[in-house]
């Protein structure tokens, strides 16, 4: 799904003026180690939407928000990524150095900064207050996760750490919200500013860690003792032989939930859409319009709404988690497979997502510094199966394939076919990495390293804010693009309008299209109108879904039928196996297109990449087409 | 082939990370990998002188956790083999 409009790197962030003062800065940017709850407290501050994870490195993209302060003034934050030091060595790195020196035009650069570290790790993630200190920025060192290390028995003396670092302290549980006034404070220029210090030699990494050392224990640092529920979750989630069965049991799970849970929220949005349907054409006089809102828009449009409960609930489980830590804990399971492909454990990490969407998963490619490691990753994370396929897959299973039970209450049917495709888009990546890591990108390995952070409980806020970010894009390109190409394909079903009557749809401007490439698709068991929504579905996937229902909705023969009903009588089977084959394998996602052209920096890749989708959606179409029958 | 007496470390003794079984500790000696890995890995604690343990590992024992300052790092048994340790001493003369 197209997350473009929202992300800042796609056209350069525009600058808001605020009002300036002598006291509080203007931009305040946030940076600290992976998994020491920065995004949390960006949240926090800002209330805004932001990816919260429990995995290192999700935090590529560099997201900005709004903070307001008590006495009403709005402050700018920039959270940058998750890094462990500032030597520029990967792209997340580079970024954050640069924006913290002022050296990105696209990003003013920020008069103060809020250093994020965990609170039960301060020996190590010290380290990186040397480096930021040393940029004689005005910087806040914000201690998170005060509730764990309280509950597990760690201790700090704040006033001695602050006169060891030279620099104002906070102690915060960001989750609960428990002093965060403090950071505000400091925001609001309030924190009184301590004598700076003399810091260690920046680049040697034993001098820095010595330096943490002795700071934290000047500051009388007790470190709490290991986490005792983390070690209980682990010997469980990393057992030789119930480790990988908990993975397993987790996938069929959430895929099994998603059908029988969302069946019904889906039916209860669909039964809103027919009765507004109705009730809106109940009020409109009979003619164009109402031709064009009922049979066009409400049919095309809302056939696509239905499927939001579906997509909110994938999104829901990968949101829990990766935010407790089982993901990293997955990683693990999966890195020997990934070896196997020429790939490493970072690229599992944004081919997980991209089961989510292709496009953040292609950003957060920016966390694996081996570049050809990183373009096999982002070749194949269209392969995965997005959350834009789910409605497709959903429609055709369900009009295909009957509900029953294999394994007892377990596993139906559909669950088995759903599954089914995933795979298939998963071996399809899996051997073109292979073709890829063994040909034109090969490369030797990078050290695989991968931090396990301790378990957590996803929080409402974090879970919600990304729910509800997720549904504000998907609607937004529900009534975007999927509407244009909703209204397009009216019209083009309405010409030659002639005698204060459409056409009959066969020789309709659109039908005429259709039959043109018919030729082109009838040896994968398509009919001309699926060939429509086919065209169509190059902008978005969930588009011929759109499609078809305008279609069927505007020929009088369908009309009164369901979408389902109506796919089901229109399509033989063979023809319905290779049109899942064919969204299996196809590239049909303009965001997605445009996200690895900007990410390999040319067309060359994208274009590679669009050609051998098509290709091989082509002949996988034409194979299933002649499996069954 | 005629073994020396004086021998540094007890034969016995793993000579990198992927020699220890989980539970087991020992002390980092040095790490045989360029620069640049290298420095990562001291960023994620892997610091010549501290002290290792490992941890549990995937099915098939690779890749495998290690505890090290304070924090909880997974290595493929490649990365592990690069990492050598000594024997932990018993008695620290520090206090």
């Amino acid at each position: 799904m197209s997350e473009c409009s929202d992300c800042h790197a796609c056209g350069g962030t525009t600058v808001v003026e605020f009002p300036r003062s002598a006291t509080a800065p203007k931009a305040v940017a946030l940076i600290g180690p992976p998994n020491s709850g920065k995004t949390t407290l960006f949240n926090r501050l800002t209330g805004l939407r932001q990816k919260v994870a429990n995995f290192p490195g999700v935090t590529v993209e560099q997201h900005t928000g709004m903070a307001e302060l008590p006495d009403g003034r709005l402050l700018r934050i920039i959270d940058l990524p998750g890094v462990y030091s500032l030597s520029p060595r990967s792209e997340d790195e580079q970024i954050a150095r640069d924006v913290l020196t002022g050296q990105r035009a696209d990003t003013p650069k920020p008069e103060a900064i809020l250093l994020v570290l965990d609170s039960t790790n301060l020996g190590r993630h010290l380290m990186l207050a040397a480096p930021i200190l040393a940029l004689g920025v005005p910087t806040l060192i914000v201690l998170n996760m005060a509730d764990d290390l309280r509950n597990r028995g760690g201790r700090i003396d704040m006033p001695a750490l602050s006169r060891e670092l030279g620099a104002p302290v906070a102690l915060i549980n960001a989750r609960q919200g428990e002093g965060i006034e403090q950071v505000t404070d400091f925001l609001a220029g309030v924190m009184p500013k301590p004598a700076p210090k003399e810091l260690p030699i920046l680049q040697d990494v034993p001098k820095c860690r010595a330096w943490a050392g002795r700071v934290s224990g000047q500051a009388a640092y007790r470190p709490p003792i290991a986490p005792k529920w983390t070690r209980r979750l682990d010997a469980v989630f990393l057992h030789p032989v119930l480790g990988p069965l908990v993975f397993l049991c987790v996938v069929v799970a959430v895929f099994q939930t998603i059908f029988s849970i969302a069946d019904p929220s889906k039916d209860a949005v669909d039964w809103l859409i027919r009765i507004s349907g109705k009730w809106v054409a109940s009020v409109l006089p009979a003619g164009l319009w109402k031709s064009l809102l009922v049979d066009g828009v409400w049919k095309g449009v809302g056939s696509v709404i239905v499927f939001l409960p579906q997509v909110l609930l994938l999104f829901l489980f990968i949101g829990i988690l990766e935010d407790s830590g089982y993901l990293a804990r997955a990683a693990l399971i999966a890195d020997r497979t990934m070896a196997k492909v020429g790939l490493q454990g970072k690229s599992f990490i944004p081919l997980l997502s991209a089961y989510a969407c292709a496009v953040p998963a292609i950003m957060s490619t920016r966390t694996i510094e081996n570049k050809r490691d990183r373009f096999a990753t982002i070749l194949i994370a269209p392969f995965m199966t997005c959350s834009a396929r789910l409605p497709v897959y959903s429609l055709i299973i369900a009009a295909f394939i009957p509900d029953r039970h294999i394994v007892g209450r377990l596993l139906s049917q559909r669950t088995a076919a759903m599954l089914g495709l995933y795979i298939l888009g998963f071996l399809a990546a899996v051997v073109t990495a292979r073709v890829l890591k063994s040909s034109i990108l090969k490369s030797g390995r990078s050290p695989f390293l991968l931090e396990m952070p301790s378990y957590r409980w996803p929080t409402w806020q974090s879970i919600g804010l990304r729910l509800f970010d997720r549904s504000k894009v998907f609607l937004r390109r529900a009534g975007t693009v999927i509407l244009l190409v909703t209204v397009l394909l009216w019209i083009t079903m309405n010409i030659p309008y002639a005698h204060g009557k459409p056409p009959v749809l066969e020789n309709s401007l659109a039908g005429t299209i259709g039959r043109t490439i018919e030729p082109a698709i009838k040896p994968l068991g398509f009919n001309w109108k699926v060939g429509i929504g086919l065209l169509t579905a190059v902008a978005a996937r969930e588009t011929i879904i759109a499609t078809l229902g305008t279609i069927y909705g505007m020929d009088p023969k369908t009309q009164e039928d369901g979408l389902q009903k109506a796919i089901h009588d229109d399509l033989t089977p063979g023809g319905a196996f290779a049109l899942l084959v064919f969204f299996a394998f196809a590239m049909q996602c303009i965001s997605t297109i445009a996200v690895v052209r900007r990410e390999t920096g040319g067309w060359k890749w994208p274009a590679a990449q669009f050609g051998y989708m098509s290709a091989l959606a082509y002949a996988g179409a034409f194979l299933a087409a002649h499996v069954i029958r | 082939m005629q073994l020396s007496g004086n021998t540094i470390q007890p034969e016995t003794f793993p000579a990198s990370l992927m020699d220890l079984r989980r539970g087991d500790a020992a002390i980092l000696d040095r790490i045989d990998l360029p620069g640049d890995d290298a420095r990562r890995l001291m960023e994620m604690g892997f610091l010549p002188g501290t002290r290792v343990t490992a941890g549990r590992s995937a099915p098939g024992g690779d890749p495998q956790v290690f505890q090290v300052d304070g924090s909880e790092v997974a290595l493929r048994r490649e990365t592990a083999r690069r990492l050598k340790v000594r024997l932990e001493k018993k008695k620290t003369p520090r206090a």
